[in-house]
């Protein structure tokens, strides 16, 4: 018979419901619908990838999506689109993940999409336009259904998103045409060209994020860490100083301890002034920080109140 | 620390938004720069206070024109409890959005006006709470700062709600006198209100019992994925049924039959994301080892040998109509329940619920966008159910269109034919 030590019981105190040990906590709530989501999808769908960018959200949906199949290997490839405006450090990540892991790695490059025409550099940020590349490689891999790490809780517009999203041959969203999703059960079902984006992330917050980050020991690249960087001020934002992003006449650019909340292309992801340097802090900072992660370091989503609705339409993550 | 999920239903006019924006606001869940936009957006409308059922409206069309249009997801978090809301709308297909934002719903809040009491919609609320059997429902009585804080208006309103679902299957009802734009009874107690002895809204969302609301007893277990990394020469031998736990307690050593095949065995090992544990619970996602080699695979359902769930073809089943195209009789759906999918078609329509009067019209040919009917049902191959007042998750399925791909409705199992 079992006894009280064999019981998961890492959550102690928390998870207990009276004296009965079969309660869960919200963070394995979000777990267990996470991995269920996953496996609906290698279950009904025929080509899944997994969007990895690098950055946190898509670390944890990763971490997940092992679980989610373990111990078989993850049956379906990683996606990134590189806009060729990298942080050094998440491509660094990115690599090494893939080879520790034994994943395999699809990437698509906007700088392809830009000789080839199909995108046009108008020389400033580049998360529009990774839209372009995006499409293109769902388009030649013929992917029907792909995991991202998007989160109702980033922004209002991904509020009313479904878990499983549902695109037309354009890759398109129509907010006013989602279908309803009832309890667990999905829908599945599409045409030829047609795809789902799915978001087992879609219930967590940031701070869940980070508690799962630091409850599975996940790794993250050295960037979402303090660090010393030359930045400028623009605005109320940091942004890092480097060849694509040059500080602009009039600022002056200084070294600060920085670091970021999100992961983006260079051009609109800016960095936070923190001297968090582990999990445990940067869990304390986000308990008690009173701006959004959106709000603090994503340079675009500033030009008006809908411009996620705008991009998310046209194809977005 | 647990999870309470809860659905918000009422217009515009009730101050639903505003009574989200006040919980958000006062725990402190919105951020600065949230805010502030909200501000601005309040300030370019005219509004004469900060607006915060802004804080909800996510699309452009929705803060154009001062309307919901679909469920809102929002988080927040209490040293008590996390919540999730889902908001749904009231005005525009409304039927449909509360069915979805409440189908996964711990609890159901409806708001009325102290100004105009019980009407129509909130009947349609409750009666939509009792039919997805909502365990604990809350009405608040919003408003109250415009009726002066009177009691008699409060209990008037009380027991018009009380008369009225008397006749509904309701677990457990709340009602709370509030001024959501003042913050009355929200989550501070209202010194406005002495006559009232409750607890303040958020105090109650954080204290409500929902422990028990799971079904412990029946082992339902749908298999999901046959786990079998055949590639891997490590686990070569590994065989494992993926899954999440719709009820009842799996241990290892369990005897456990598998449907369809009917084969009986052991439960080998529980694989939890977290390595091997003795037991296994909803809403786990584990991975189930049995002892014997079986032919199982994905729309599987394993369950105990002297407690098996009804196997059939046939059932009575609640529809709620959730597309355009209105229900043909007689015609194919594909249908999905638990992981199982397959054909169904609605062989009788008994009667068409009317959700504002409970009225049943056993006239009705046809269910139309946001309409709920009673029907008997028949599928291509068995479904493994159990009703649905026992269990959700194997007592609930939806159709869906061939010709669309659209989720045409949502079915709630009522039992076998009579």
């Amino acid at each position: 018979m079992q006894t009280e030590d064999t019981v998961r019981d890492r959550h102690a105190g928390q998870s207990h419901i009276g004296e009965s040990h079969i309660g869960v906590s919200h963070i394995e709530a979000l777990e267990a619908e996470a991995i269920h989501l996953i496996r609906e999808v290698v279950g009904e769908l025929e080509r899944p990838c997994l969007l990895f960018s690098g950055g946190k959200d898509s670390a944890v949906l990763l971490h997940l999506a092992i679980k989610a199949v373990y111990p078989m290997k993850l049956p379906f490839p990683v996606v990134h689109i590189d806009t060729g405006h990298n942080f050094k450090e998440v491509i660094d990540f990115r690599d090494e993940q893939v080879e520790k892991l034994g994943l395999r790695l699809v990437v698509g490059s906007v700088e392809d999409s830009i000789r080839r025409k199909t995108a046009v550099d108008d020389g400033g940020s580049r998360n529009r336009i990774q839209i372009v590349t995006l499409l293109e490689i769902i388009e030649e891999y013929k992917f029907d259904s792909l995991f991202g790490g998007a989160r109702r809780d980033e922004e209002k517009a991904r509020a009313k998103e479904r878990f499983l999203s549902h695109r037309d041959v354009f890759g398109q969203w129509d907010p006013r045409r989602q279908r309803p999703e009832l309890w667990h059960l999905y829908n599945t079902r599409h045409l030829n060209g047609e795809h789902f984006r799915v978001f087992p992330l879609s219930n967590w917050t940031e701070l869940d994020i980070w508690t799962y980050i630091k409850r599975e020991s996940i790794e993250l690249p050295s960037i979402y860490f303090a660090h010393k960087r030359e930045v400028v001020r623009r605005g109320q934002m940091l942004v890092a100083t480097g060849p694509v992003t040059p500080a602009l006449d009039g600022e002056e650019p200084f070294e600060a301890l920085v670091r970021y909340r999100t992961v983006g292309d260079m051009t609109c992801t800016a960095a936070v002034e923190s001297a968090a340097k582990d999990v445990d802090t940067i869990i304390l900072e986000t308990q008690s920080v009173r701006i959004s992660e959106r709000g603090a370091t994503r340079v675009d989503d500033k030009f008006s109140e809908a411009a996620m609705e705008d991009r998310k339409k046209e194809g977005y993550f | 620390m647990d999870l309470l999920r809860f659905a918000t239903a009422g217009s515009v006019d009730d101050g639903k938004s505003t009574l989200i924006g006040r919980l958000l606001y006062d725990s402190k869940s919105i951020f600065e720069d949230q805010l502030e936009a909200v501000e601005r957006t309040s300030l370019e409308r005219g509004d004469q206070y900060v607006n915060l059922a802004l804080l909800t409206d996510g699309l452009r069309a929705e803060r154009e024109q001062g309307i919901t249009i679909d469920v809102a997801y929002r988080y927040f978090t209490t040293p008590k409890r996390t919540f999730i809301i889902a908001d749904t709308p009231g005005h525009i297909q409304h039927t449909r959005n509360m069915v979805t934002g409440a189908s996964t719903a711990d609890l159901v809040l409806i708001l009325v006006d102290a100004r105009t009491g019980v009407i129509e919609q909130t009947k349609r609320h409750a009666l939509i709470a009792s039919l997805l059997r909502i365990p604990h429902l809350v009405l608040c009585v919003n408003k109250m700062d415009l009726v002066n804080y009177e009691s008699e208006v409060f209990e008037n309103i009380k027991s018009d709600f009380r008369e009225y679902v008397a006749r509904l299957e309701i677990p457990d009802l709340t009602i709370i006198p509030i001024s959501a734009l003042n913050g009355d009874n929200v989550v501070q107690r209202s010194s406005q209100m002495p006559w009232y002895d409750g607890t303040p809204l958020l105090r109650h969302l954080e204290e409500v019992y929902i422990a028990s609301d799971r079904n412990l007893i029946d082992v339902r277990f749908p298999v999901q994925l046959v786990i079998r990394p055949i590639q891997d020469g490590l686990n070569r031998d590994y065989r494992g049924y993926a899954g999440q736990v719709a009820s009842g307690i799996i241990e290892v050593g369990d005897e456990v039959c598998v449907l369809p095949s009917g084969f009986t065995t052991v439960i080998e090992g529980i694989d939890s994301p977290d390595g091997s544990v003795e037991r296994a619970f909803p809403p786990q996602s584990v991975v189930i080892r049995l002892r014997d080699d079986l032919d199982i695979s994905r729309g599987d359902m394993i369950a105990r040998v002297h407690n098996k769930p009804h196997s059939s073809q046939d059932l009575t089943a609640m529809l709620t109509w959730l597309q355009e195209d209105e229900l043909v009789v007689g015609k194919k759906y594909a249908i999905k329940h638990t992981t199982r999918v397959g054909r169904a078609i609605v062989t009788d329509l008994h009667y068409n619920l009317n959700v504002n009067t409970s009225h049943r019209d056993r006239s009705a040919t046809s269910l139309r966008l946001n309409e709920v009917g009673r029907v008997n049902v028949r599928t291509t191959l068995p479904l493994f159910y159990d009703e649905y007042r026992r269990n959700k998750t194997t007592g609930s399925f939806i159709l869906i269109d061939e010709a669309t791909n659209s989720t045409a409705a949502a079915g709630i199992i009522l039992g076998q034919i009579e």
